[in-house]
């Protein structure tokens, strides 16, 4: 393979040890992230045990319906990239293009509707900095809440922008024949990454949107 | 270029010229010696503001700056060293040199994330320096809230962008240094064949990596607040300013081993080498690293024994702590053990590593003092807690980084240093060193309060001899700085073995060639393996047939 040839940096005996490099520095760098959500996530269950009641009620100003669409679409997301490593790896050029055009349509739906959950906050003064309701009952409690709302969710929308330009460019690099079965290091790459995300999000919903909704 | 009538070798140093091909490099060699560029100057600019504090403290009164001035020159001193200096200090320089040489590597896995860390790090210096000229910050390094969040009217939120930025470089080389080390090592170096640095090197990169996230998100998290006057650690808005923290340490202690296992990791190559014999006990220095940097995550909360945390959490950190004597203690033990019998050279590098075990050792033993509930009580917040972290860092970390640079200088730049000049730098840090801080352990049990530019007239007898000892450190700084440069152009051609030591990277030509060895080498024994006898120098290096 051609390409596969070329793909092979100087410092390595072969592309072997290069993929397993590459997916080695993946699997620490989502263990930095990992830590950074887990201080955030740190914080979240401080607070929470500081103020139950308090979370409990501001939780019901979340739209869970729009968080519930946003946790498909986010699942059906991480699927695509799942077919386009898959793809990847067979050889299946079809189903790498449609896998990375699906993850990126996806993604790019998940920040629409996120954007319109977060406009809703601004106009019901649930927006801490730009536009609060200090007012309100227990106000002090709730704006910590929605913080720690804006930032979790703020974090993780920055992660999955970064996430649907790294899959534009492999899109993009797929088009143009760069990978082949010998060859997708960076497809299986992003598609860690984007798994990573993903579950990431699949913690932050229950966690923000879900503390009240059985009663 | 190669026009010279006499063919010579290429080496990393001569294989292309311009300030292009430097800025443009992915050569782990060419990227320590930028690193090692900028951290001098970080180096000495943190440097004169300790020295204009120390000339401050030479009388009782605050006469020559106002304490506005004094609190941003020790917040500045602190913030410089530590996230400027000292971080990438071991690590980015001498890490990034050594590390592929040592595992018979051509380059670090991802040589050009590489230098990107090194971008990312002049980024964030470029953000200091705009801040120090711009008036600087006056929270100290720790950055408290809610003081730093509301009260401080001085550039908290570019200070905070600065250290973010600069703790991904530090992310980025940690992550590039555990793959290599995992997955760059020459046939036949298996893991427990590894040199000691390299040990040191990795732990201190899983620190680095795991660490590092956390600072960056709380100094987010803390800018946020600033900025748009919203709560998270503000109590005034519902938040917890204890929980700044716990975040701040849960970085902040294990970068305490950031700033001490590589000087660690230098001493333990120093010694066996130079004393010609085996390390004693090289899987309790292996473990011992390991369990250091293991346990440094687990103690942050001795920072906070008189901030509120519960007693019962004190008292479990405080067990804690002491845990982590155990593993430094081994090492001391070791290194002591190794140089009985050994045909011990006195060489300039071997006197910063008899300096670091001296000073170390006093350091750690103080630390003690403050992890105990009790004491740290009685001698929270004063010069004793100064003392020892100085003894910990500048005496442990920065004497086994020069004396690092003075070893593998030869490697490095294929020339020698003068070796007279070397010893007597060397004597005068270790002089300046302990006239600067042992009187300030002294100062901290009396009482004094550190951070204050004005002190009661009693403290001024030892507050005088520490400013003494400071202008006595700064020319033993300054020496090395002269005729280390002196050296590139009138030093002696080192060869490629001039200590005549083991290790990998002694047996490729000085300056090495821009791939390290012309053939990969083959490794076949443990490292140290000297003879139990003489100083006889083998060779461990074994030609492989082809790459
Ligand atoms: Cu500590």
């Amino acid at each position: 393979m051609s390409e596969a040839v070329a793909a092979l940096e100087g410092q390595f005996r072969d592309l072997e040890q290069q993929r397993e490099a590459a997916s080695l520095g993946m699997w620490i760098f989502l263990m930095t992230e990992l830590l950074l959500f887990g201080a955030l996530f740190t914080a979240y269950a401080v607070y929470r045990f500081t103020y139950p009641q308090e979370f409990a009620a501001a939780s019901r100003d979340l739209e869970a319906g729009l968080g519930a669409i946003n946790t498909a679409v986010l699942i059906c997301s991480s699927l695509g990239m799942a077919l386009a490593v898959y793809g990847a790896q067979t050889g299946g050029r079809k189903r790498l293009l449609f896998g990375l055009a699906l993850a990126i349509v996806l993604g790019t739906a998940f920040m629409v509707i996120k954007g319109v959950e977060y406009y809703h906050h601004f106009e019901h003064a649930e927006f801490p900095g730009l536009r609060f309701d200090y007012a309100r009952p227990h106000a002090q409690a709730t704006q910590v809440f929605f913080f720690l709302y804006f930032a979790m969710t703020g974090v993780h929308a920055i992660h999955l922008t970064i996430g649907i330009a790294l899959v534009c460019v492999v899109l993009f690099k797929a088009w143009r024949r760069a990978y082949s079965p010998d060859y997708h290091t960076p497809v299986e790459l992003s598609g860690l990454y984007w798994h990573f995300v993903d579950i990431v999000w699949i913690f932050l919903f229950p966690l923000l949107y879900l503390i009240d909704i059985h009663k | 270029m190669t026009t010279n009538v006499v063919e010579t070798e290429q080496n990393y140093l001569n294989v292309s010229y311009g300030v292009r091909s430097w800025l443009l490099t992915t050569d782990h060699k060419r990227i320590a010696l930028l690193y090692m560029a900028s951290i001098t100057l970080m180096f000495f600019v943190g440097g004169f503001m300790a020295v204009l504090m120390r000339l401050e403290l030479v009388t009782p009164p605050g006469d020559l700056v106002t304490s506005a001035t004094y609190n941003k020159l020790f917040t500045m001193h602190g913030i410089i060293m530590v996230f400027f200096f000292l971080i990438p200090s071991i690590p980015a320089v001498l890490g990034n040199f050594l590390l592929p040489m040592m595992i018979g590597a051509k380059d670090l896995a991802f040589p050009r994330l590489n230098l990107l860390s090194w971008y990312v790090y002049i980024v964030g210096s470029v953000f200091t320096f705009w801040i120090v000229i711009a008036g600087g910050v006056d929270t100290g390094w720790t950055f408290y809230t809610p003081f730093s969040t509301s009260s401080s009217n001085t550039h908290v939120i570019p200070m905070t962008l600065g250290i973010f930025t600069v703790g991904f470089s530090s992310i980025l080389t940690g992550l590039n240094f555990i793959v290599t080390t995992h997955k760059m090592r020459a046939p036949g170096l298996t893991w427990f064949r590894l040199p000691l640095f390299v040990w040191a090197i990795y732990a201190t990169s899983i620190i680095q990596v795991l660490a590092t996230p956390v600072l960056a998100i709380s100094l987010v998290l803390l800018a946020v607040e600033r900025a748009f006057h919203v709560g998270i650690f503000d109590p005034k808005l519902g938040g917890d300013p204890l929980l700044f923290q716990h975040f701040f340490w849960f970085y902040s202690h294990p970068a305490v081993y950031i700033m001490i296992l590589p000087g660690m990791g230098v001493v333990s190559e120093l010694i066996p080498h130079l004393a010609r014999k085996k390390i004693f006990g090289y899987n309790f220095v292996c473990f011992a690293t390991l369990g250091i940097a293991f346990f440094g995550f687990l103690v942050w909360g001795h920072h906070m024994f008189v901030a509120g945390e519960s007693v019962y959490a004190a008292m479990t950190f405080s067990i804690l702590s002491y845990l982590v004597a155990v593993p430094s203690a081994i090492k001391v033990f070791n290194w002591t053990a190794t140089l009985y019998k050994g045909s011990v050279s006195f060489a300039t590098p071997m006197l910063y590593a008899l300096g670091f075990i001296g000073l170390f050792t006093i350091g750690g033993l103080t630390g003690l003092f403050l992890a105990a509930l009790g004491i740290d009580v009685h001698v929270h917040d004063t010069y004793f807690v100064i003392a020892h972290f100085h003894y910990i860092m500048v005496g442990g970390m920065v004497m086994a980084y020069f004396g690092g640079i003075h070893y593998w200088w030869p490697k490095m730049t294929g020339r020698l240093y003068p070796e007279g000049w070397a010893k007597l730098a060397a004597l005068i840090v270790f002089v300046g060193f302990n006239l600067t801080f042992f009187p300030q352990f002294i100062l901290g049990y009396m009482g004094m309060p550190r951070r204050y530019h004005a002190y009661a007239p009693e403290f001024q007898v030892l507050n005088v001899m520490s400013s003494a000892g400071a202008s006595i450190l700064a020319v033993g700084y300054l020496l090395p700085l002269v005729y280390l440069l002196w050296s590139l152009r009138y030093g002696r051609e080192a060869g490629a073995n001039p200590w005549g030591v083991k290790g990998l990277e002694w047996q490729t030509p000085s300056p090495p060639p821009p791939e390290n060895f012309a053939v990969t080498p083959v490794v076949t024994e443990e490292p140290y393996n000297y003879p139990s006898a003489a100083p006889g120098v083998p060779s461990t290096l074994q030609e492989a047939e082809v790459v």
